[in-house]
């Protein structure tokens, strides 16, 4: 039965997680939009859940424990895109903006 | 076989760094969110290759289904009303560029290249293999990860409302008509968020809206 574990080395994959980890950090990093911000955030999460999977693929198939902690990271993504995207809101409600260059009172 | 595998590895890889590279690099904000829903489906669709079944099906209703659409709505109820639309990147973003590439380039690929990973060989013909499927993460939510699994749920019922907490509009602030001094303040926000280098449009008198 061929599986992805006789066609690609587990490298590549490893290397696939840490690009789009870092393209996931320089969104985070370098967008003045909030939104923009909290979209680099889920970029960083796919890519450590894809770390999690191909471990458990390629080296302990039998343990349950690769995707059990995948999906509590998804679950974790999800509580905190909610709370995240409510403080946005309330931030633009209050300051009509969402450039995270300009909510800097606590500056100085 | 394998040669076919690998070709859709390779596809599926090309297909969500480029559309990683379009969330973090688009102006339109909306543009960039779609193309997060893009790499969503495409990382699905890897976990499906890897054998993770169940993690695939919920990475689609979970990441697809209600974390795009929770990040689309947020996008909408901002939108910036004085349509300046300067640039989307901070003015030092190729120090971003230049961490990023190095913990790229310098600390995770050598990691994952010269590390001699203990991966399984393959199962025999006779036996078959013995893959985690949907069955063992069930009884595994029920035995060993109970605990955490209660804790998780409390801690989405925390996010939901804290969420409404957070982002609650009081009653009073929902009249249509403002006063003047309301119009004002609020004449005074808007200008005050529009940025010098801008040529500041006017924002419109907010008859209609909701303070």
């Amino acid at each position: 039965m061929p599986s992805i574990v006789e066609a690609v080395p587990l490298s590549w994959v490893l290397v696939l997680a840490a690009g789009l980890f870092c393209i996931g950090l320089f969104g985070a990093l370098s967008r003045r939009n909030t939104v923009g911000i909290l979209l680099g955030i889920e970029l960083m999460l796919n890519a450590v859940n894809i770390n999690l999977v191909a471990f458990w693929r390629y080296i302990e198939p039998n343990v349950v424990a690769g995707p059990i902690f995948a999906l509590f990271v998804i679950a974790v993504a999800a509580a905190e895109a909610a709370v995240g995207l409510a403080m946005i809101i309330a931030i633009y409600r209050a300051r009509r903006t969402i450039n995270a260059d300009e909510v800097d009172s606590l500056r100085g | 076989m394998n040669t076919l595998i690998m070709a859709l590895f390779l596809i599926l890889a090309a297909f969500i760094l480029f559309s990683a590279v379009m969330v973090v690099s688009v102006k339109n904000i909306i543009h960039a969110a779609l193309w997060l829903v893009a790499s969503f489906f495409a990382v699905g669709a890897l976990y499906f290759l890897m054998e993770a079944e169940f993690l695939g099906v919920a990475q689609v209703l979970v990441y697809a289904g209600a974390i795009a659409i929770l990040i689309l709505f947020a996008i909408m109820l901002t939108r910036d009303t004085s349509g300046a639309d300067d640039r989307q990147l901070h003015r030092r973003w190729w120090l971003a560029l230049v961490v990023s590439g190095a913990l790229f380039g310098l600390i995770l690929v050598p990691t994952a290249m010269t590390t001699g990973w203990a991966t399984v060989p393959p199962p025999s013909p006779g036996q078959p293999a013995g893959i985690a499927s949907a069955r063992e993460i069930g009884t595994a939510f029920m035995r060993e990860y109970l605990l955490p699994f209660e804790v998780a749920s409390i801690l989405l019922l925390v996010a939901l409302v804290g969420a409404i907490v957070i982002a609650f509009e009081r009653r009073e602030r929902r009249r249509r008509v403002l006063t003047l001094a309301e119009q004002v303040r609020l004449r005074r926000l808007q200008e005050g968020a529009a940025r010098p280098e801008v040529p500041a449009a006017p924002a419109n008198v907010p008859t209609a809206e909701e303070g």
